[in-house]
């Protein structure tokens, strides 16, 4: 189990170029698999472009409570990056003049941005029609001073979007910290208790499930069946739906890919899975990605390979929807992980 | 040619057999893919089921192939464990039932 960031232990992938030339490489490089570019040419889909901007993502820091083994962030305690009032304020001018409907707060563990709660009470006023803020869950039980978080997502009518690799105590663990099941647990047990996830319930609570290793995720119906199936039996855990995420070759995900010399299998596993049919619905083409400092990215992903956005606004101080709609967007060998099956994204599979 | 019977990397090439032989090819990955999908069996179950019988059957590519298709489908270990154990169970006793052939030998031959 990692307990420091890679930044931290100062390993070389920490760049996004070092990971750039790793995903540009060996396998792809000597044509034993397609780059992601020529494969989506094939279907009149090179270059990508956005479709109407529905999702505004916002990373209001990497600083987290947990060090994950898969985390594409990077995330960790030891994290310093974190968004400014300043560039909040940026971003709350975006959002009360944005298109999109939906306001998806990430991190890092957001809560400990020292600014949050107020952003969230600003953010709030604007009236986005669907406002999710994506919880770990244990930060509700880190520190007493953030044991009101089910209250306060309550006040404000917050979507809550947390992770939840397995409903078995050792696979959790074991991606997650030791621990984590238990917290996790609690904390699942505290939204429910304020009426987050319950069946008919306007508190939305959705489970994030993504596989503790190197493989992809199953179908999300069937694990949507089976976490709620154990989640009710073993510990009256009720919640809405289960988005089933891939992990993406990235930051740590690749580190662990590469050490455990699963990278080739892996790469051949997501080309295998290709779905055509999910190209056009790939998030990147509804999603604009905004990091701790105001930069702007297709997605999450793009973000922790310091791909910025192919355009002539690149910041939220510049921000201005219809130029940046109007762009490419920029893809790699990592995008095969969002094409995957049913294909992946933040708010599960696509297809 | 690789100096070894088995590699790894050939479960990749599974899908080139239908090159030599096209529609025995097809039929098979087709009758294959429909029997793995949801049925009155869920693909979980068959999953399990796979795997139990890859140990019996002791193929490396159908072992690798279903310890991994078990993981995406959210199995546990100990789940596949047990599954591996009813292969072996049923290996064993259709090696044990024999004795009876056995014992029926040694009777008959035997005043």
């Amino acid at each position: 189990m990692a307990t420091k960031s890679l930044k931290a232990r100062d390993e070389a992938l920490v760049m996004g170029n070092k990971q750039m030339e790793i995903l540009n490489g060996g396998i792809f490089e000597e044509g034993e698999l397609p780059y992601f570019k020529d494969k989506i040419a094939q279907i009149g889909q090179f270059p990508l472009r956005p479709k109407k901007l529905e999702i505004l993502q916002i990373n209001v820091g990497y600083m987290c409570n947990q060090v994950c083994e898969h985390c594409h962030v990077d995330a960790g305690p030891d994290r310093k990056e974190i968004m400014t009032r300043e560039t909040m304020e940026q971003c709350l001018e975006v959002i009360r003049n944005t298109g999109a409907h939906t306001l998806d707060l990430t991190g890092g563990a957001p809560e400990m941005n020292p600014d949050f709660r107020w952003f969230v009470e600003e953010a709030a006023k604007a009236g986005v029609k669907d406002f999710i803020v994506r919880s770990n869950l244990t930060i509700i039980r880190a520190n007493k001073k953030y044991y009101d978080l089910p209250q306060f997502f309550k006040k404000h009518n917050i979507h809550v979007i947390s992770s939840m690799p397995h409903y078995t105590r050792g696979k959790t663990d074991k991606q997650r910290g030791e621990g984590v099941f238990d917290k996790s647990i609690k904390a699942l047990q505290e939204l429910n208790a304020v009426g987050y996830g319950m069946p008919g319930s306007s508190l939305r609570l959705d489970l994030v499930y993504n596989p503790s290793g190197a493989f992809l995720p199953g179908d999300q119906s069937a694990l949507e069946r089976d976490f709620k199936k154990a989640l009710i039996e073993d510990f009256e855990i009720q919640f809405h739906n289960l988005f089933a995420i891939t992990n993406l070759p990235i930051a740590r995900f690749l580190d662990y890919l590469i050490a455990s010399d699963n990278y080739e299998d892996y790469m051949y596993s997501l080309v295998e899975a290709y779905n055509p049919s999910a190209v056009a619905n790939v998030m990147c083409t509804n999603t604009i990605s905004v990091s701790w400092d105001g930069w702007l990215y297709d997605c999450d992903f793009n973000q922790m390979l310091g791909l910025k956005v192919a355009s002539k606004i690149k910041h939220i101080k510049d921000y201005n929807e219809d130029v940046l709609n109007d762009r490419n967007i920029i893809v790699s060998q990592h995008c095969y992980g969002c094409t995957a099956g049913a294909g992946s994204s933040c708010q599960g599979s696509v297809t | 040619m690789a100096d070894s019977y088995y590699d790894p990397a050939d479960l990749r090439k599974f899908g080139k057999i239908t090159e030599w032989s096209e529609e025995l090819g097809t039929k098979f990955f087709d009758y294959y893919g429909k029997v793995f999908e949801e049925g009155a069996l869920s693909a979980r179950e068959k999953s399990l089921i796979a795997l139990a019988v890859a140990h019996v059957v002791k193929c490396p590519y159908c072992i690798d192939a279903y310890t991994k298709d078990g993981l995406q489908r959210g199995i546990t270990k100990e789940e596949m464990m047990e599954a591996v154990h009813a292969g072996a169970a049923i290996e064993s006793g259709a090696t044990l039932v024999h004795g009876v052939q056995m014992m029926n030998k040694y009777n008959k031959l035997s005043m």
